[in-house]
C-alpha cells in the first residue's frame, strides 16, 4: 500500500513540541514515526529534536523515548535493542533521529559499531547541514560556502571551505543491508523508504536532508519546497544502497540551476560568481561520479 | 478535531525518582509562536490533505470531511498555505491581542 | 552447585557476573580487565551464561549501551579500566543521574600521561564524584561476592543507582586465590530480577534520561544526593544478610581490624588492605598497638562509622594510590572533612603509594605505624612513600 496523505494515519506521535516553526527535523520525525507506529522506541541524542521535545514536564513524545549520550546514539539503540531482545519482548522498533554531529561527527564511532553488528534498528540522520541546537556551528555535512556561526564570511573567507561528508557512501561500504537518501521534498518517497527500512533485517539508515529556516536564514514556510528545490538542482540527491548494489532513484537530465536554491538563503548570501562556479562544477563531478558507478 | 490536549492545569507535586517520566502529555501549548494563522477555505479545499502532510507540527487534522487546524499547536509556519496547489489556505494576521 | 576454585581476580569477577545472569553484557577490552570479558564470553558460548553480549567498538558506546539496557529494564553488566573508566565518564553521570543499576567491575590501573598498566587507583577515585557507589574489594572471594552484593545493593527500589566493584590491576586482578562460588539457586534467591518502575515500557511509553531546567533540576539532585547516602544502610544489609546466608561477610561500609584500642590506626582500601593486616598482627605481637580501618565503600562516604573507628587513636594515617596533584590524596580529604565536621582532632597524615603499579611492601607500611607512633607527621603535605627521590633532582 502506498505510503501518503491518504494513508497515514491521522494520529500524531510527535506532538506538541517546541521547534521552530517550519522545522524540517520535525517534520521528519513526525512522519518517520505515522510509519513506525506506537511501538517505536526513539533515540534522540542531545540535538534540536531532544531539546524540544523532552522538556520536563511537558512530553510531546507520544512513543517510549530516550535520551542518549551524544556520541553514543547508535551504542544505545544496541543497548535498548539487547535488552528487549533478552527480555522477549515483540513487534517494536528501535529509531534513532540524529542530527548532523550525532551522525556525522561526534556520533560516528559509534554507528559505524551499530552498523558492524547489524542490529536490527533504523538510523535516521536528518541534515540540516550545521549543528543547529548549539547555534548553527559547521559540521561535517555543512556544504562549501555556508555561512554558520563558526565560518563567518567576510572579505578573506566565504564561510566554509569543505565539502558535504558522503555519509550515505560510508554507510553503505560497511556493507549495510539497506541505506538511502531522501528529501522533504519528496516525502512520498521518504515515507516508502522508511516503511524500507522498517522491514529491514539487520540495520538500516535514511539520511534526509531536512531545511531550517533558523539556521539556513529562509522563511519559515519554504521548508519544503527548499528541500525539493536541493534535489532538482542536484546538490542534493536520491539514492538507494540494497542488497549491496547503489540506485539513483532520480537522475534528471537537467538540472534547475544552483543560484535559483542558493539565492533565497541568507547563509549563502556572500557567495560570488568564482563560488557559484566552483559549487556548479562539484556538483557536476559529483553526478560525473554516481552515474558512472551506481547507472547501469 | 482529533488531536492531543494539553493539560495546562497541572502542576508537579512530586518528581519521579529519576528522569524518567511517562510521555505523551502536553502542559503547554505552541500558540504563543504565531503571527500570522492558516485559514482553510472549505470551498476551494478539494481533501487532497498535502496540508496535513506537510505540517511540522500535525496540526493539521484529518478526521472530518475537511482539514482542519489545531490552533492550540499551529506554529504559523505558513507552509501548509505554500503547498496548498489551489491556494485554499490563506495566512491571515493573528488578531491583536 | 557450590565450588572450591582456584581462579584470578578477574576470573571470580566473572564467575560471579555469570551467576548473577546479566541480560545484557557490553564490554570493551582492557588490560588489565579482559579475562574478565573474555571468560564471559567463554561462558556464552558454553550456553551456561544467557546473556545479549555485544561487541562495543570502545567504552563510550559500551557504556552507552548498558544504559540503554538497564533504560529498558535489562539486568546488564560490564567492566573497564583506566583510560576506559574516563573515557565513559560522561556516561557514568548518565547512569546514576538515570538511577540505572548497571554494575560494573573496574580494574584499578593508572591513567596515562605517563601511560601505565599497572595498578593505581587514580582511576575510580577520580571518579567520586560520578554518582556511582563505589566498592573496593580486597582478595578473589570478596570480589566474587562483592560482583553479588553490588548487584542486591542497586537493584533495589529505594536505591537504583550504579555499583562499581573495583579491584586492583594485576595485584588481584591477575593472582590466583582459593574461592567458594555458591549455589545458584541461592544466589537466585539472593539477588532475583524485578522489573525497574522507571523503565521504558512498550504498553506504558516513557520518556527517559529526560532534561530538567532550572525549576526541576536541583531537586533530582537532591533526591539522588539523599538516596546515595541512604544507600548506606543498604550497603551494610546486603553484606549482613549476605553473612547470614552464606556465612561470610566484611562489616558492611568499612572493617576495623584491631583498632578498637590501637594508639595509630591506618585507613585504606583495596587489596593493600591485605598486606596492612599482616603487618598490623606483627606489630601487635611485638607489643604496638596499631591497627587497620579498610575502607570498603567510598561512595556513600561512611563518614560517620569511619569517624567512630579513628577517633580514639592517637594518630591516622591514610594510604591510598592516587594523588589529587597540588592538593593530596582524596581519601586524606575526606577523612579530614568528616573529622572535623565531628570536632574530632586526632592527628592525621596522608601517604601516597602504589602508584604505576609501585609494589608496596610489608616494610613499607610498617614504616608508617612507625611515623604515626612515632607523632611526627605532617599534616600538609601528603607524603610519597617508597619514592626514589634520587630521580626526582634537587626540588624534590
Amino acid at each position: 500500500m502506498a505510503l501518503n496523505a491518504k494513508t497515514i494515519t491521522n494520529e500524531e506521535l510527535f506532538y506538541g513540541h517546541k521547534a521552530c516553526g517550519g522545522c524540517g527535523a520535525a517534520l521528519a520525525i513526525r512522519l518517520a514515526l505515522k510509519v513506525l507506529g506506537k511501538r517505536a522506541i526513539t533515540v534522540i541524542p542531545p540535538n534540536c529534536m531532544s531539546t524540544v521535545g523532552f522538556i520536563y514536564p511537558h512530553m510531546p513524545m507520544f512513543v517510549n523515548g530516550m535520551i542518549p549520550p551524544f556520541a553514543g546514539t547508535a551504542a544505545s539503540m544496541s543497548g535498548i535493542l539487547a535488552g528487549a531482545k533478552a527480555q522477549g519482548l515483540k513487534d517494536y522498533y528501535v529509531v534513532g533521529f540524529a542530527g548532523d554531529g550525532g551522525t556525522a561527527d561526534i556520533g560516528l564511532q559509534s554507528l559505524s559499531g551499530m552498523i558492524d553488528r547489524n542490529d536490527r534498528a533504523i538510523f535516521i540522520c536528518y541534515d540540516n547541514e550545521a549543528y543547529m541546537n548549539t547555534g548553527v556551528q559547521k559540521s561535517s555535512l555543512t556544504p562549501y560556502g555556508m555561512r554558520t556561526t563558526n565560518t563567518p564570511t567576510g572579505q578573506h573567507i566565504h564561510g566554509s571551505q569543505t565539502s558535504k561528508k558522503r555519509m550515505f557512501e560510508i554507510v553503505a561500504a560497511h556493507g549495510i543491508p539497506y541505506a538511502a537518501t531522501a528529501s522533504l521534498g519528496y516525502l512520498e518517497d521518504y515515507l516508502a523508504k522508511v516503511e524500507k527500512a522498517k522491514n529491514t533485517d539487520g540495520t538500516s539508515y535514511i539520511h534526509v536532508m531536512t531545511p531550517c529556516p533558523t539556521g539556513w536564514g529562509t522563511p519559515s514556510d519554504v521548508t519544503v519546497d527548499l528541500a525539493k528545490e536541493a534535489v532538482d538542482c542536484g546538490l542534493w540527491y536520491l539514492a538507494e544502497y540494497e542488497n549491496g548494489e547503489f540506485k539513483l532513484n532520480r537522475n534528471p537530465k537537467e538540472f534547475t540551476p544552483v543560484e535559483n536554491y542558493l539565492k533565497g538563503q541568507s547563509r549563502f548570501s556572500s557567495l560570488d560568481a568564482e563560488d557559484i562556479r566552483r559549487i556548479t562544477a562539484e556538483r557536476d563531478a559529483s553526478w560525473a561520479r554516481m552515474r558512472r558507478d551506481w547507472v547501469k | 478535531m482529533e488531536r492531543p490536549k494539553a493539560d495546562l492545569a497541572y502542576v508537579v507535586k512530586k518528581i519521579p525518582q529519576g528522569p524518567a517520566f511517562p510521555t505523551g502529555q502536553l502542559h503547554d501549548i505552541s500558540s504563543g509562536m504565531r503571527t500570522f494563522r492558516p485559514v482553510i477555505d472549505t470551498e476551494k479545499c478539494v481533501d487532497c490533505l498535502r496540508c496535513f502532510l506537510v505540517c511540522p507540527d500535525g496540526a493539521v487534522d484529518k478526521s472530518g470531511e475537511k482539514p482542519q487546524v489545531d490552533y492550540d499547536y499551529c506554529k504559523g509556519c505558513g507552509i501548509c498555505a505554500r503547498e496548498c496547489k489551489l491556494k485554499a489556505i490563506t495566512m491571515e494576521k493573528e488578531a491583536e491581542a | 552447585m557450590s565450588e572450591k576454585l582456584f581462579v584470578s581476580g578477574d576470573e571470580a569477577v566473572a564467575l560471579a557476573a555469570r551467576q548473577a545472569k546479566p541480560q545484557v553484557i557490553a564490554a570493551y577490552p582492557i588490560t588489565p580487565q579482559t579475562i574478565v570479558v573474555e571468560r564471559l564470553s567463554d561462558f556464552v558460548e558454553d550456553g551456561s551464561l544467557k546473556s545479549e553480549y555485544l561487541y562495543v567498538e570502545s567504552e563510550h558506546s559500551a557504556m552507552a549501551a548498558c544504559l540503554g539496557a538497564s533504560a529498558i529494564g535489562a539486568r546488564t553488566f560490564t567492566a573497564t579500566s583506566s583510560q576506559g573508566l574516563l573515557y565513559m565518564v560522561e556516561g557514568l553521570h548518565y547512569a546514576s543521574g538515570s538511577r540505572f543499576p548497571i554494575v560494573m567491575m573496574n580494574a584499578n590501573r593508572s591513567i596515562a600521561a605517563p601511560w601505565s598498566i599497572y595498578n593505581d587507583q587514580r582511576d575510580s577515585l577520580s571518579q567520586l564524584e560520578s554518582g556511582w557507589i563505589q566498592l573496593y574489594a580486597e582478595n578473589a572471594q570478596e570480589a566474587y561476592d562483592m560482583v553479588l552484593q553490588a548487584y542486591r545493593i542497586g537493584e533495589d527500589p529505594a536505591v537504583m543507582l550504579p555499583v562499581m566493584v573495583n579491584l586492583d590491576g594485576f595485584v588481584l586482578t591477575h593472582t590466583y586465590e582459593l574461592i567458594h562460588t555458591l549455589d545458584q539457586d541461592k544466589v537466585d534467591a539472593f539477588i532475583p530480577h524485578k522489573p525497574f518502575a522507571n523503565s521504558l515500557n512498550l504498553d506504558k511509553p516513557m520518556a527517559t534520561c529526560i532534561t530538567a531546567g532550572p525549576p526541576y533540576n536541583t531537586e533530582f539532585r537532591y533526591q539522588q544526593h539523599v538516596d546515595t547516602l541512604k544507600a548506606e544502610e543498604k550497603i551494610e544489609a546486603a553484606d549482613a544478610d549476605f553473612g547470614k546466608l552464606f556465612g561470610r561477610s566484611y562489616g558492611g561500609m568499612l572493617e576495623s581490624y584491631r583498632s578498637e584500642d590501637a594508639e595509630a590506626i591506618l585507613v585504606t582500601l583495596g587489596s593493600v588492605a591485605g598486606t596492612a593486616r599482616c603487618v598490623v598482627d606483627a606489630y601487635r605481637a611485638a607489643g604496638k598497638k596499631v591497627g587497620l580501618v579498610k575502607l570498603r565503600c567510598m561512595r556513600p562516604f561512611p563518614a560517620e562509622k569511619l569517624v567512630a573507628a579513628v577517633k580514639g587513636a592517637k594518630a591516622v594515617g591514610v594510604l591510598e594510590k592516587d594523588i589529587s596533584c597540588g592538593f593530596e590524596g582524596v581519601v586524606y580529604t575526606d577523612l579530614n572533612s568528616a573529622m572535623k565536621a565531628r570536632n574530632v582532632t586526632v592527628p592525621t597524615a596522608n601517604y601516597v603509594g602504589g602508584l604505576g603499579g609501585r609494589s608496596i611492601s610489608k616494610e613499607d607500611i610498617g614504616g608508617i605505624f612507625d611515623a604515626l607512633l612515632s607523632g611526627k607527621l605532617d599534616a600538609k603535605n601528603a607524603e610519597f612513600i617508597n619514592l626514589r627521590r634520587d630521580l626526582c633532582g634537587a626540588e624534590c
